[in-house]
């Protein structure tokens, strides 16, 4: 598969902080299953290119399996992408050490519970990066920068001789936070930073992100299942499926006039109890498998709206707004705009009642 | 000593019960413990629940507010350490009859698992056997509640049920490494649904899937609901699905039930500030973003659990008297005179006029649970803002 789009239909003014040209991961199937083909190769990350400017949250939303940890890690190069390019503040990633760009972008894992380490208290776990990296301009003490790296996350000094195991879980991923701030690093990838706390406390944690990038112009990626937070705390939202960004945009624009017939499955499922009529959802189904995915748009077997086109070329972004691009062949001026005035925010989402009785079969071999 | 009817498929059951919308199962004071003496926490405390025949009734709480081990006692599925420690759950049979579950020998509980209560837990991966396919597994529930059917009977019924769920027959083969998460969490529901039990409790069912899976799921449940009949006990954390799907709601908070309401009137007018800070604690896919603030504090160490309410700590609205004294489970106030809801909360008692933010009006009351035609839960929406 080539790549199509390389530089970002969407970028801003100035030099994102972070940037991804046509990201590409491809992991090999070690199985020696009977019809496994020798070469074959999942095809996580497809082409993924992404933005991140400086003082601001970029979410990335998408289910399970649509590459977007594949995506994170590609960006805190723990993985090497199969092809593409990072840029980190302009500069091609590649031409630094390992230790200079952790030193610049940082991550805050899902679970506080297993990334911070039960034998060593909060101190440990802020005295390593400092050592390692060495401490701020502003100097001090170790104690002094620990003392300011609790109280940016709104922890009481204190904490730094707790052990992980006496904190709550919004406090342990406080500490993640502050953690990954002790670097000063200018990138900060929160994958699912919140999916294991409890409900009461999450937005807490989502709120000591926002503030982060007010105070220290943090140019944050927030990787999520959850399109409602993705709303609530992102700038933009880019929409992952089946390894492809397929529709980024202004987040509340995203949300409120999706232009992606996945997009406008993923909010027709989510909860939402202001739903003025019952959800009903069109684009039933599972994702394809990814070792041979499905030729031309992914979405194309559960698409409602799916055109010969669909099945024979990759969508390329397209601008549907300003700032706002969808990777669907509704949206090309050639397009039939019978069909494309289906689009709109709302009709599209009704244009399919949901039947219980005419539900397409399920189940079958996939 | 209670005797128990076991319907077979020749005698269709529903004849024999409770009719729609009358009390099914009626749990009241229901006490866990997490081991004996002294250093025994008290998981659940004096929870009183009913569910109605053909209801969604949903429990929300956080991690640790005891809405697990509510479902775990009722079902006498709970473990050492956990001990249930006072109450009862009576089970309405029909006819007049009825069996406490939590006084019943293991010869009763033998008789009313599975037959009238079914669960559905939330891993279905480890809730099925790896080693045996579906096919045996459905055929297994059979086989031992329905000693009569033969082979090729237990079959046919297993595909019928997966054919329920939406999965093909040929599936029957099927091992469950071979199924998506959704499908094995459909083939849960088949197998929960195999001896048309009155009552299914589902402990956060949808939790582990993806959403578009999770809704389609949920779809199929209310259209099963709309004709089997049964009623669900739906526990989980999230608070802006159940509304969506649920008939009423009781939140536990720190092992209590806190507040119980019909579905949109606990969205429109929540009562107690707990519920309002939960449902403060979901962004709105609409409307312009509002900064919001969730609750401050962390749920309570039930091991050192707060004097007084046990919410007081993380209480915007906290007095003195909360601080000390306990507010009972009781019928708010001002409520309407058909509305059966209560709230735990001294703001509530009717002594003063509580904060506005719990004092919204009650929306149009939702139709008797159970009654409303086919199609969702979420039919019901839609009273005043």
């Amino acid at each position: 598969m080539t790549t199509p789009h390389a530089a970002p239909v969407l970028a801003g003014t100035g030099t994102p902080a972070l940037e991804a040209r046509s990201l590409v991961k491809h992991f090999p199937v070690h199985r020696r299953g009977r019809r496994t083909r020798r070469g074959a190769v999942v095809h996580a990350v497809e082409g993924v290119s992404l933005a991140v400017p400086e003082a601001s949250i970029t979410a990335v939303v998408g289910e399970s399996g649509c590459g977007k940890s594949t995506l994170t890690q590609m960006l805190a190069r723990q993985i090497r992408p199969t092809s593409g390019e990072l840029l980190l503040g302009g500069s091609p990633a590649a031409h630094r050490g390992a230790r200079e760009y952790a030193g610049q972008v940082q991550m805050v894992l899902q679970d506080p519970f297993s990334s911070l380490n039960q034998a060593h208290t909060v101190r440990y776990h802020l005295a390593r990066p400092l050592q390692i990296h060495g401490p701020g301009p502003d100097g001090g003490s170790l104690d002094d920068q620990i003392t300011s790296l609790l109280e940016r996350v709104s922890l009481s000094p204190q904490t730094a001789d707790k052990y992980p195991h006496e904190l709550s879980g919004g406090q342990r991923q406080r500490v993640a936070i502050a953690r990954a701030l002790a670097v000063r690093p200018r990138v900060l990838l929160a994958d699912e930073p919140v999916s294991m706390l409890d409900v009461s406390i999450r937005l807490g944690v989502l709120n000591l992100l926002a503030d982060l990038r007010e105070r220290e112009r943090l140019a944050i990626v927030y990787v999520t299942h959850d399109i409602a937070s993705a709303r609530y705390l992102g700038d933009t939202i880019a929409v992952m499926y089946a390894g492809q960004i397929i529709e980024q945009g202004p987040a509340t624009t995203v949300t409120d006039r999706p232009s992606h017939p996945y997009t406008q499955l993923l909010l027709a499922a989510a909860p939402d109890p202001d739903r003025p009529s019952p959800a009903a959802l069109a684009g039933r189904g599972a994702p394809p498998s990814l070792v041979s995915p499905p030729a031309g748009c992914r979405f194309r077997p559960r698409c409602p709206f799916a055109m010969p086109i669909c099945a024979q070329q990759v969508p390329p972004p397209i601008k549907v707004a300003r700032g706002h691009a969808s990777a669907c062949w509704l949206h090309a001026k050639d397009a039939d705009p019978s069909t494309s005035q289906n689009l709109g925010p709302g009709p599209a989402l009704r244009t399919t009642p949901s039947q219980h009785d005419s539900r397409p079969p399920r189940g079958g071999s996939t | 000593m209670t005797s128990l009817h076991v319907p077979t498929l020749d005698q269709p059951a529903p004849a024999d019960r409770t009719g729609p919308g009358e009390p099914l199962l009626e749990v009241s004071g229901l006490c866990v413990d997490y081991g004996i003496g002294p250093d025994a926490v008290r998981a659940v405390t004096d929870a009183d629940l009913v569910l109605h025949r053909g209801e969604v009734l949903g429990l929300a709480g956080e991690s640790g507010s005891g809405k697990s081990t509510f479902a775990y006692a009722v079902t006498r599925l709970l473990r050492a350490p956990g001990v249930i420690t006072g109450g009862s759950a009576r089970l309405r049979l029909g006819q007049g009859r009825e069996v406490d579950l939590l006084a019943a020998d293991e010869a009763e509980l033998r008789r009313v698992r599975w037959a009238q209560v079914a669960v559905v837990l939330q891993s279905a991966m480890h809730a099925l056997n790896p080693v045996y396919s579906i096919g045996d597994q459905l055929g297994d529930v059979l086989r031992a509640h329905r000693p009569d059917m033969g082979r090729a009977a237990r079959r046919d019924r297993a595909a019928q049920l997966l054919d329920m769920v939406g999965i093909t027959a040929d599936r029957l083969r099927a091992y469950p490494h071979e199924l998506s998460g959704g499908m094995r969490q459909r083939v849960m529901i088949a197998m929960a649904l195999a001896l048309e039990p009155q009552i299914v409790i589902m402990d956060e069912p949808t939790t582990a899937l993806d959403v578009v899976t999770q809704r389609e799921i949920l779809e199929e449940l209310a259209a099963l609901r709309d004709r089997l009949g049964f009623a669900v006990l739906f526990i989980t954390h999230d608070l802006s699905l159940l509304i969506e799907i649920a008939d009423s709601i009781a939140i536990m908070y720190g092992g209590r039930i806190v507040e119980r309401a019909p579905a949109t009137a606990l969205f429109r007018a929540p009562r107690h500030p707990y519920t309002a800070g939960l449902l403060g604690s979901f962004p709105s896919l609409h409307g312009p973003r509002v900064p919001m603030t969730g609750i401050p504090g962390s749920p309570p160490d039930l091991r050192t659990p707060p004097a007084g309410c046990p919410f007081h700590p993380r209480c915007g609205y906290a007095m003195d008297r909360c601080r000390t004294e306990l507010p009972p489970l009781r019928p708010v106030a001002r409520a309407g005179a058909a509305d059966p809801r209560v709230a735990a909360c001294w703001l509530q008692d009717g002594s003063a006029l509580p904060p506005a933010e719990l004092a919204r009006p009650e929306p149009d009351p939702a139709p008797v649970p159970g009654t409303n035609g086919p199609g969702t839960g979420a039919d019901t929406k839609g009273g005043t803002a």
